[in-house]
């Protein structure tokens, strides 16, 4: 779709948030990727997330690896410090973006063949070190720029479009982020606005490692009969476990849910998720319960999604570090280097 | 050689062999230490095996009055305690030199050589009889063949005792037990040799001025004083002490004193790979960020060069190079990363590199690297050799100017993006081929999007040839005017760059070939031979070193690898014919001594007497 410019008038009853700009401002480049693709409504949902949480664009650092998934950083806020890195390595370069300056926003954008393949290590140990991120994972069991090579999310039967079917056994990147000792874990479908928005804003308030592993079907190469990562399957087989509301800081909350089936989880910054249980006996928090009620779920073929997991308050990566409260680029020279006097001191010791 | 009794005060090389992990490093560190504060001019090369216990250990220690501290391989004392290489140890003890062995076992006749003084101590079995427990009994022996050392040397016995006193003032035990193996040792040696010996040592006042550190050291705090607040690693010989001693110095000189928190962040990252990605990230937000690894981490970290260099990121690299090529030889030294670091990852790259030749420069060069890579916004290599990085040098004092500030480079403030229409990353702006930067979070004016692919000047996408190359090729002029940043090459020999005042010959090496270049070349000049010599520092090259090989009918390169990587840059990256280049090459492992420069020029020139080859 980018035979065409993007218009640049405004509709004059967009709303507008309380820095005064409108979701165009929170919008980026036109999309190259193919018409229809789910990555673009990924997009949308960010850029709907971004704008109704207030965010200053220039505050936010946007990351990707390489793929069809990392070009998408591109796609929204123009005025965000963007980084297209190497294929499977953005977590390293967010890990010590976030060690330079915790006080920006990040969020990483990432895809199967990217985290799941040639970015596993760097995926785990950043889910470890649990960067202060949202990660998203733009997830279509497919490779799109090298056109329709199995990916290692690929269920087992699955069929390429050329007709060869997968038998290696699938990555499920939630079980992962879980196993690793995720704190924020959760998975939605890009077809479903509804659902995702209020993940993302959660994600993008959750201290910590935020992990939201998105079905995002490739229109191209894996949309077909026999894929499992296709539009028509995983409406038809999603598996809501969970739904989300988010609720600003400092805002009433209104949804109504039947007593007994809502848990309002505070977040780091004040705010409040609101997790209204669709399964029974399902505990966000419990994540050894978490993993085997998911197990179960996917055994039968379905898709579990929702924000899956929370654990609030966790110790993040500068946490470990016990480094100071300001970001280490905002500390002026004078209190970094200790002098001539102090490099005596030192010396005597050498002698 | 024969054992020429006439130099043996203050000029002699003895080598302890041991078994590691038994202790001996530090009565090893122990011996060096006296030494140095008895004002004498001396190293110590740490021959030392990749293994934790068990394996032989070597600690080699010259000691020279003239201040010629390059490894020499002429052992005129050898300290055996290690049975398993007793046949190897003894063979390298020069004729009419000595060997001082622990004789509780009688020694295998078939060991003994006629040429040589054998000196028998019981150190086993004076420790079994003074100390009780297993490991202390062990432990001591080693400073009980100090002890024996202190007699047999004439090591001032006051150095040593206050030596002691400092290390194990909080000990009081150890400190006894130090005490009582010394005085073993001592007593042993004076009642059954006629000590000192003929090779033996007289105060000087030569070090007093100077320190003892390791290179690794000495980088691990510049880069504390060059303001690096993010460090990212993972762990690799020989490198690791440099991050360890960057952890050391910022827990004692960046803990914030109000809140008791860390004015940096270190990261142990899950592989070099991470680390590259780590100090990138840390960079592109304004941080000076770096990290220390040896050569096969380099070969991991080269896409993530590439990148920084296409995407002109400000990064620091230290590679302390051990012996190649693969896993090579860990532990040993080597300069085999010249042309990696030169011209690491895929594509049409060139780099930055330093190349200290002793701790006092990896000190300086360390604070050099960050301000170059801001400055020209390009990875910085800073290039160690394992014996640079992991031994102990005496060193001038280090020196800090507190009048000084980072350079940042062309970084535009949020009021200097408020006064500009429109930021584009990579436009030349002023014709220096160095486009004006910005930090993340600072400004909305300042956002753009940093990649590593195709890119034009205003910093988009393109695929567009003549706006792919428009940007390449500015980033190569920018690279190669560093060569006047970089530190100045050395130059010894009075006109040497002048075609008209410069001798025939030139000499050329770097990093740590330097100490044995320049005693070689005294050798020379003592046999009327006068040569000129020049040190690289930096790369890329710059007219200084052009105007070197120019002045000169043949010039040798002197270096620390089977390719010839430094004659091969320098014909690569000068106008020097290829004919003029002699290469003289040393890659087995061990520091560069004279005899290894002597004997390779003695295949191209006249220059030494019969039977003076060059022997290693």
């Amino acid at each position: 779709m980018s035979y065409i410019t993007k218009p640049v008038a405004r509709h004059p009853a967009m709303r507008v948030n309380k820095l005064g700009l409108t979701p165009r401002d929170y919008e980026g480049a036109m999309s190259t990727l193919c018409a229809g693709c789910g990555h673009d409504s990924v997009t949308a949902a960010l850029i709907q997330a971004f704008f109704e949480l207030d965010v200053e664009p220039h505050r936010v650092a946007k990351l990707s690896g390489i793929g069809c998934s990392s070009k998408t950083p591109t796609y929204f806020i123009s005025e965000a410090h963007g980084f297209n890195s190497v294929h499977g390595r953005m977590p390293s370069i967010a890990a010590g973006a976030n060690a330079a300056n915790k006080d920006l926003l990040y969020v990483g954008i990432s895809g199967d063949g990217d985290s799941l393949s040639i970015g596993l290590g760097q995926f785990c140990h950043a889910v470890r070190r649990n960067v202060n991120m949202l990660y998203v994972l733009e997830n279509n069991g497919v490779y799109g720029l090298t056109k329709g090579q199995f990916s290692a999310s690929a269920d087992i039967g699955t069929k390429s479009k050329k007709g060869e079917v997968n038998q290696q056994g699938p990555i499920d990147a939630v079980n992962v982020a879980l196993t690793m000792g995720a704190t924020f874990v959760a998975r939605s479908f890009s077809g479903d606005k509804a659902q995702l928005i209020p993940i993302l804003k959660a994600g993008l308030r959750h201290k910590g490692f935020a992990f939201i592993d998105v079905i995002s079907p490739c229109v191209t190469f894996n949309d077909h009969v026999g894929s499992t990562k296709s539009y028509a399957h995983t409406r038809f087989h999603v598996h809501e476990v969970v739904e989300t509301d988010f609720v600003p800081i400092r805002t009433q909350i209104e949804a109504e849910y039947a007593e007994g089936s809502v848990r309002s989880v505070k977040m780091h910054d004040g705010s409040t998720l609101q997790l209204r249980k669709v399964a029974e006996d399902y505990d966000p928090t419990d994540r050894a319960a978490v993993i085997d009620y998911l197990g179960k779920v996917v055994r039968r073929g379905e898709v579990p999604t929702g924000l899956l997991y929370l654990a609030e308050a966790g110790a993040d990566m500068h946490d470990f570090s016990d480094t100071v409260d300001r970001p280490l680029v905002d500390i002026e020279y004078e209190a970094l280097c200790p002098g001539s006097a102090a490099l005596d001191e030192v010396q005597k010791e050498w002698w | 050689m024969a054992y020429d009794s006439s130099y043996g005060v203050n000029d002699f090389a003895f080598k302890v062999a041991t078994v590691n992990g038994t202790g001996s490093a530090s009565a090893n560190g122990l011996l060096l230490q006296a030494l140095f504060r008895m004002g004498i001019p001396v190293s110590g090369k740490n021959v030392f095996p990749s293994n934790i216990q068990g394996l032989p250990t070597w600690y080699e220690i010259r000691v020279n009055g003239d201040g010629y501290t390059a490894r020499s391989p002429d052992f005129q004392l050898v300290v055996a305690m290690n049975p398993q290489s007793y046949a190897r140890d003894i063979a390298e003890v020069v004729s009419g030199g000595w060997v001082l062995y622990d004789d509780t076992r009688p020694l295998d006749p078939k060991l003994k050589r006629d040429d040589v003084t054998f000196l028998g101590v019981p150190l086993a079995g004076m420790c079994v009889e003074h100390f009780e427990k297993p490991r202390t009994r062990i432990l001591m022996k080693n400073i009980t063949y100090v002890g024996a050392l202190v007699a047999l040397l004439d090591i001032d016995r006051d150095v040593v005792k206050q030596m002691l006193e400092e290390k194990f003032s909080a000990k009081q035990h150890l400190m006894d037990a130090n005490f009582k193996a010394i005085d073993l040792g001592y007593r042993y040696a004076k009642e059954h040799f006629d000590c000192p010996l003929p090779l033996r040592l007289e105060t000087m006042d030569e070090t007093k001025d100077c320190v003892m550190v390791t290179g690794n050291v000495a980088a691990g705090l510049g880069c504390v004083y060059a303001g690096a607040t993010v460090g990212a690693w993972y762990p690799i010989t020989p490198s690791t002490s440099l991050m360890d001693a960057f952890t050391e110095f910022c827990q004692r000189f960046r803990v914030d004193p109000e809140t008791g928190k860390n004015n940096y962040c270190i990261i142990q990252a899950e592989d070099e790979l991470a680390a590259a990605g780590m100090v990138i990230g840390a960079s592109w937000m304004g941080a000076r960020s770096f990290t220390p690894t040896s050569g096969p981490g380099i070969s991991l970290m080269s896409e993530f060069i590439g990148l920084a260099y296409y995407a002109e990121i400000p990064s620091v690299f230290f590679d302390v190079q051990r012996t190649g090529p693969s896993t090579g030889m860990p532990t040993r030294t080597q300069q085999g990363d010249l042309m990696l670091c030169a011209y690491a990852s895929h594509g049409d790259t060139k780099h930055i590199v330093l190349f200290p030749a002793n701790p006092k420069e990896c000190f300086d060069f360390a604070v050099a690297a960050f301000d170059l890579a801001e400055r020209f916004q390009t990875p910085v290599f800073v290039v160690l050799d394992l014996d640079i990085g992991m031994n102990d040098w005496m060193i001038p004092r280090l020196e800090w100017d507190d009048a000084y500030r980072p350079d940042r480079g062309k970084v535009l403030s949020a009021d200097d993006l408020e006064k500009v229409e429109k930021f584009y990353r990579y436009l030349d702006v002023d014709g220096d081929h160095i486009p004006y930067r910005t930090l993340p979070g600072v400004h909305p004016k300042g956002a753009y999007f940093t990649r590593g692919s195709g890119h034009d000047k205003f910093g988009r996408y393109t695929e567009g040839s003549a706006e792919y190359i428009e940007v390449v090729d500015r980033i190569l002029k920018k690279v190669e005017s560093a060569g006047d940043h970089v530190p100045q090459p050395e130059v010894y020999g009075e006109g040497a760059t002048d075609p008209d005042g410069a001798a025939s010959y030139g000499l050329v090496s770097i990093g740590g070939c330097h100490w044995a270049v320049l005693e070689a070349r005294d050798e020379l000049a003592k046999r009327g031979i006068e040569v000129d010599y020049l040190r690289i520092r930096g790369f890329p090259f710059n007219r200084t070193v052009e105007d070197f090989l120019g002045a000169h009918d043949q010039v040798f390169v002197i270096e620390q690898n089977r390719d010839e990587q430094l004659r091969k840059l320098l014909l690569m990256e000068t106008d020097c014919p290829k004919e003029k280049l002699v290469s003289i090459t040393y890659y087995g492992g061990q520091p560069l001594s004279k005899g290894h420069v002597l004997g390779g020029l003695a295949e191209h020139i006249e220059i030494l007497p019969a039977g003076m080859g060059g022997r290693s």
